[in-house]
């Protein structure tokens, strides 16, 4: 357990140094919330019927997906990861006295917390006080708060341990391109991340909802605005650990099958 | 302490010849040769030896090094080593053993060596004390004071090397695998990691395989070694022995009057050509 804690911390502070890394990706992340919260505000004026998610709440969503950006984004990766097993530098990794999986986990764990730390505070900050047709909402009272901070940690968890999949492939594939692009475009648009998923039609929520994405994104973000009531919220955390537990338990019997067969070569 | 027997490991190569045409033919049908990378081979290492494991370039010193750490598990035969099976009890295994590749790296790239060590010390479970004296053993007999803080990316070759093979003893392991842990290195760094690798072994008792093309390694270090080409072994024993069994006769009329002792180098190349493997 000690190992993981600190890898952890050697992540998370080796995470930290990367400033103008962050500052970039804080702009790019208020152009795009600007112009996706634009869109939408067009859209909201010519509606015809009454949309399933008011405006402000929308609007929330999108700011909250911008800040824990790196909570969510399945491209978000380490290349440390996928050069250890494409170059064979596992070899290393495989001479410790500690299972992989958790070793693994517990770096990229680390290391989206790092970037979260380094972007969300500012853009919640700025967010929460800019005009009122732009403006973060507060969620409405403490319990909803608290709600918000276990839904998203759990959705983080869940998102790390869907990222281990990507990982584990790289053994099999070789090249890291493939899965990622296949797990971020197809992951986050499940997630919501590309259309909200109160605004999408009814036949693909109902497939939406049994698939675990959206538990990384669009339920702690609709928690938050109070689109997804609180008595809800608790009916579906048991859901988000269920998930958890499969995800894990899926990812390391695929980890241990793919390191039976796995060929270190060269030197 | 460390008795291989039978070790075979083949892998599997795809092959096509050049150009466009084969490449499409490839797409299709695909040919693989087997490569046998060991070949029945066994050997008994008791504690406290150092062996030098030889071979010609691709003879599969490597993959036995990676057999025997618990990275590759064999096609047939049997290893145990300490009373554990490498590729079965890997967990349990690898605490006791401290392996250095030379040609990879084990400290983490942007952060300084000694926050490297910590997370090794913590991925080991070594006590504090026991982390502190062995830290300040290998500090003082590797030279590193100097750059313990110094993020590894700007290291120099022979330095890192250095960090690298601290990092494989902080958990003061019995048994170290060095594979080509001189690669690339200058005079001095060679002496020095020569030197220390005699010291951990007359004082800690480590037992140390170590693989090299440098024959000055082999000389200074090991009274034992281990032959391999194409995946057998071919000798066992002591270098002495060898020297005398393969000096190369035709040499001294070659070379004229003036060697009278063959250089290690000419007398592994005259092994090598005895047994056909280069």
């Amino acid at each position: 357990m000690k190992a993981y804690v600190s890898v952890f911390r050697l992540r998370l502070a080796n995470g930290m140094q990367y400033r103008s890394a962050a500052l970039a990706g804080i702009a790019t992340q208020f152009f795009w919330g600007f112009i996706i919260i634009m869109v939408f505000q067009a859209f909201y004026s010519q509606a015809l019927v009454h949309p399933p998610i008011s405006l402000p709440q929308l609007i929330t969503y999108v700011w909250l997906q911008q800040s824990f950006l790196s909570f969510i984004m399945l491209w978000f990766r380490d290349n440390e990861l996928f050069q250890l097993i494409t170059n064979g530098n596992i070899a290393y990794e495989l001479c410790r006295p500690s299972g992989i999986y958790g070793f693994w986990y517990a770096k990229l764990l680390a290391q989206r917390l790092a970037s979260a730390m380094l972007r969300c505070f500012p853009i919640l900050l700025v967010a929460v006080f800019l005009p009122e047709a732009y403006r973060l909402s507060m969620p409405v009272d403490l319990t909803t708060a608290a709600l918000f901070a276990v839904t998203l940690f759990l959705g983080l968890f869940i998102l790390v341990a869907i990222s281990m999949l990507i990982y584990i492939s790289t053994f099999v594939t070789m090249s890291a391109a493939g899965s990622l692009l296949m797990f971020g475009v197809i992951g986050e648009f499940l997630a919501g991340m590309v259309i909200p998923i109160p605004l999408m039609p009814s036949w693909l929520q109902s497939i939406v909802n049994v698939l675990p994405f959206r538990l990384t994104a669009d339920f702690p973000f609709r928690v938050y605005s109070g689109h997804i009531s609180k008595w809800e919220a608790l009916e579906l955390i048991p859901l988000q650990l269920v998930w958890l537990a499969a995800l894990i338990g899926i990812g390391k019997y695929a980890m241990g099958k793919a390191l039976r067969r796995v060929v270190v070569q060269g030197g | 302490m460390i008795t291989v027997s039978g070790i075979s490991k083949s892998f599997k190569v795809a092959k096509r010849s050049s150009g466009v045409r084969s490449a499409v033919k490839s797409l299709f049908r695909r040919e693989y040769t087997e490569v046998a990378a060991l070949n029945e081979i066994s050997f008994h290492i008791a504690p406290g030896e150092i062996v030098g494991y030889i071979g010609p370039n691709g003879a599969g010193k490597s993959t036995t090094i990676k057999v025997m750490s618990g990275i590759l598990v064999p096609d047939r035969g049997t290893c145990t080593i300490m009373g554990y099976t490498p590729w079965l009890d890997r967990v349990a295994y690898v605490k006791n053993i401290g392996v250095v590749f030379g040609q990879r790296s084990q400290l983490w790239w942007d952060v300084p060596v000694i926050d490297s060590f910590e997370l090794l010390r913590d991925i080991y479970g070594v006590q504090e004390n026991e982390y502190k004296s062995n830290l300040k053993l290998l500090v003082e007999t590797l030279d590193l004071k100097d750059i313990i803080h110094t993020p590894v990316r700007q290291l120099s070759l022979g330095q890192r090397m250095r960090c690298e093979i601290a990092a494989s003893l902080l958990h003061s392991p019995s048994i170290l695998f060095l594979d080509e842990p001189t690669i690339g290195l200058d005079a001095i760094s060679k002496l020095a990691v020569r030197q220390f690798i005699t010291t951990i072994n007359k004082e800690k008792g480590v037992t140390i395989i170590l693989t090299t093309h440098d024959m000055n390694d082999i000389e200074a270090l090991a009274q034992r070694i281990i032959l391999i080409g194409k995946g057998s072994l071919l000798y066992d024993g002591n270098l002495n022995t060898l020297r005398e069994r393969f000096a190369p006769s035709n040499l001294v009329t070659e070379a004229g009057s003036s060697i009278n002792a063959p250089s290690i180098d000419d007398i592994i190349v005259q092994m090598y050509k005895e047994y056909q493997i280069t």
